[in-house]
């Protein structure tokens, strides 16, 4: 058995996001919209194209109607740490003290939880376990009660408004069950968003941060590939360059069940003592 | 971080989003402030999803139906017939609302059947449903025969199995609420439970003692005073004891509904000091104490809504956790 409690029949799958070598296209956002048939999504609800001014990112967040993300980040750095593309330029030589820009570009995706709050706390069942250990909605199930939205530590699934449903990436269930590869790691031109076996993504993963670090990117790490987080590793996993909040991940989110046992306890301690004051209530009036 | 200048704006100043999290007095002074980074101040977890005031609501109504019902199985064994009767009537109205308010709150209310699909321990919102249904038909039934008189046997079993069951009501919506990863309701989830019983206690207590003559009116009174008590010390805790984001639980418009239950709890317990003697006051104090429990639970709601709202309240506790037992993040 799994950790996440499938028999060892079919490997289990997921996403490496290689964050290093994203170059912002955005074609994994499309290639997900198009083939899952998400709605247009902006801020506002409406479905309208909003400009968040947040560099090239006018997407946001996760949401029911975004299942890919990329975020943009621009970072000052020295400029000797930017790579020269041999641009023409106007002017003098840029001095040595001169400050350039480095660009953070990361696609992210729900991360497919070993330990999936979500699916945990949802009430119905709508939320399951595939075969391939990832997380998904049935939409004929869920009826809209919304406490997978708050329960997952990564903001990533949510109501749809005019739907009242919840909604998030599938790994595209649909694909891969065919032996395809999801829309974003097929449209990702980078090879930034790997699909394939975890086992084998989380040993590429280990290679491609040690190649980082022997060529002098030691800020390089991997986040969610190790099975003794809080979640218990996730079945998408980042190679990132900077920390995790930066790219407004969580830096060590737990599975909220986790403190399930405790909280039931703590809940029928208190019920006890309910009861407890209603009778002593009832006792010390009598006198 | 300035108050004044509110933490959006702050933090959207650029994308490494520097924020200083504010320490409660009692840390002041031996930490520093705690430094944290964030995406354009974005939150990192969605708020939660149900509607205001749908869900607040639906924890003050079970809360006070779920203490009514007990109180009403024990004065009917203690032949206050009075205090039965109104415990009876607020355990099905209040449950029966509480229901209709869950409904109305879901994605697609016709399927609300789909909660009873399937019992999931795992799911505090799984284990409700299966209190909650059987609870407010236990109390249905208990409220049609004390109407129409008939069936006075099983109307009296069916209201005394929804006293057993009045605690859990008191208590399970706020492991419902802990159970999530929305700051201020997980990282209060020791005291929740408390603040929810004490709650339940003097909501019931506070309908008792609006609709129940003075001479039935003393054990309403004890159960307020201590529901009084264990609010007031759960909520202190929650304001004082969960570090940086017992902030949530102090200030805006959280603090604000919190700080007035505090004051109406308190005139509630005092008003009711006199319910045995004064109708006048008993009534006061009943309504003092069904308001209390309404601004308690929307603040408890709106706190969790804040905690949300802003990526400190999700990046400092895990900092401060990994800084104590080191990196997950390799």
């Amino acid at each position: 058995m799994s950790e996440s409690g499938y028999a060892d029949t079919q490997p289990r799958m997921g996403f490496f996001t290689d964050t290093s070598v994203c170059i912002g296209c955005k074609a994994c956002e499309v290639a997900c919209k198009e083939w899952n048939l998400v709605p247009a999504s902006g801020s506002s609800g409406d479905g309208e194209m909003d400009l968040l001014g947040l560099s090239y990112d006018n997407t946001g967040d996760l949401g029911s109607n975004s299942w890919r993300h990329v975020a943009f980040i621009e970072q000052q750095v020295p400029a000797s740490r930017v790579d020269n593309l041999g641009m023409p330029t106007i002017g003098a030589p840029d001095q040595q003290d001169e400050t350039g820009v480095r660009w953070l570009m990361s696609s992210d995706v729900c991360k497919h939880c070993t330990h999936a709050a979500c699916l945990d706390v949802c009430p119905t069942g709508a939320l399951f376990r595939t075969e391939f250990d990832t997380v998904v909605v049935q939409p004929d199930i869920c009826n809209g009660c919304g406490y997978c939205v708050p329960a997952c530590p990564y903001g990533v699934i949510e109501k749809r408004e005019d739907d009242g449903r919840a909604f998030k990436c599938t790994l595209c269930y649909d694909r891969i069950g065919d032996g395809l590869e999801p829309a974003c790691a097929k449209a990702c031109p980078t090879e930034s968003i790997q699909y394939g076996e975890l086992d084998v993504l989380r040993l590429r993963a280990a290679e491609r941060k040690q190649e980082l670090h022997a060529d002098g990117v030691t800020e390089a790490r991997l986040y969610g590939e190790n099975p003794d987080d809080g979640v218990g590793g996730t079945g998408a996993f980042f190679l990132l360059l900077d920390e995790p909040e930066v790219y407004g991940l969580p830096p060590d989110p737990v599975v909220t069940t986790r403190d399930l046992p405790g909280m039931w306890r703590r809940a029928g301690a208190a019920a006890l003592g309910v009861a407890a004051a209603v009778v002593a209530s009832f006792v010390g009036a009598r006198r | 971080m300035s108050r004044a200048r509110g933490p959006d704006r702050d933090q959207q100043r650029s994308a490494q989003g520097t924020g200083r999290a504010q320490p409660s007095r009692r840390e002041r002074a031996m930490v520093e402030p705690a430094e944290f980074r964030s995406y354009y101040g974005r939150p990192i977890v969605k708020e939660p999803a149900w509607e205001q005031p749908d869900v607040p609501l639906y924890l003050f109504l079970g809360g006070a139906a779920g203490a009514s019902a007990s109180m009403a199985a024990m004065a009917r064994v203690s032949d206050l017939p009075r205090l039965a009767r109104a415990g009876t009537l607020v355990a099905a109205g209040g449950s029966l609302a509480s229901v209709a308010a869950l409904i109305h709150d879901l994605g697609r209310p016709e399927r609300f059947l789909y909660m009873l699909r399937v019992f999931k321990p795992t799911s505090p919102l799984s284990v409700g449903s299966w209190i909650l249904a059987p609870f407010s038909g236990l109390a249905t039934v208990s409220t049609v025969s004390l109407l129409t008189g008939k069936l006075r046997p099983i109307g009296t079993l069916a209201g005394n199995a929804a006293g057993l069951l009045g605690p859990a009501m008191c208590t399970y919506t706020a492991v419902l609420l802990a159970d999530t990863a929305t700051p201020a309701w997980h990282e209060g989830r020791r005291e929740l439970p408390v603040l929810f019983a004490g709650s339940a206690a003097t909501s019931g207590a506070g309908a008792a003692l609006l609709l129940v003559p003075t001479r039935e009116v003393a054990p309403a009174r004890n159960l307020g005073l201590a529901g009084a008590a264990a609010e007031v010390v759960a909520e202190h805790r929650l304001e004082h004891n969960l570090g940086v984001v017992s902030e949530t639980y102090r200030h805006g418009r959280a603090g604000t509904l919190l700080k007035a239950g505090k004051a109406l709890t308190a005139v509630g317990a005092g008003l009711s000091l006199l319910s045995t003697r004064s109708r006048v006051a008993s009534v006061a104090a009943g309504a003092a104490y069904l308001a209390a429990g309404v601004c308690t639970r929307f603040g408890v709601y709106t706190a969790g809504v804040a905690s949300s709202r802003d990526p400190k309240y999700t990046v400092v506790p895990q900092r401060e956790r990994m800084a104590q037992h080191g990196s997950a993040v390799q």
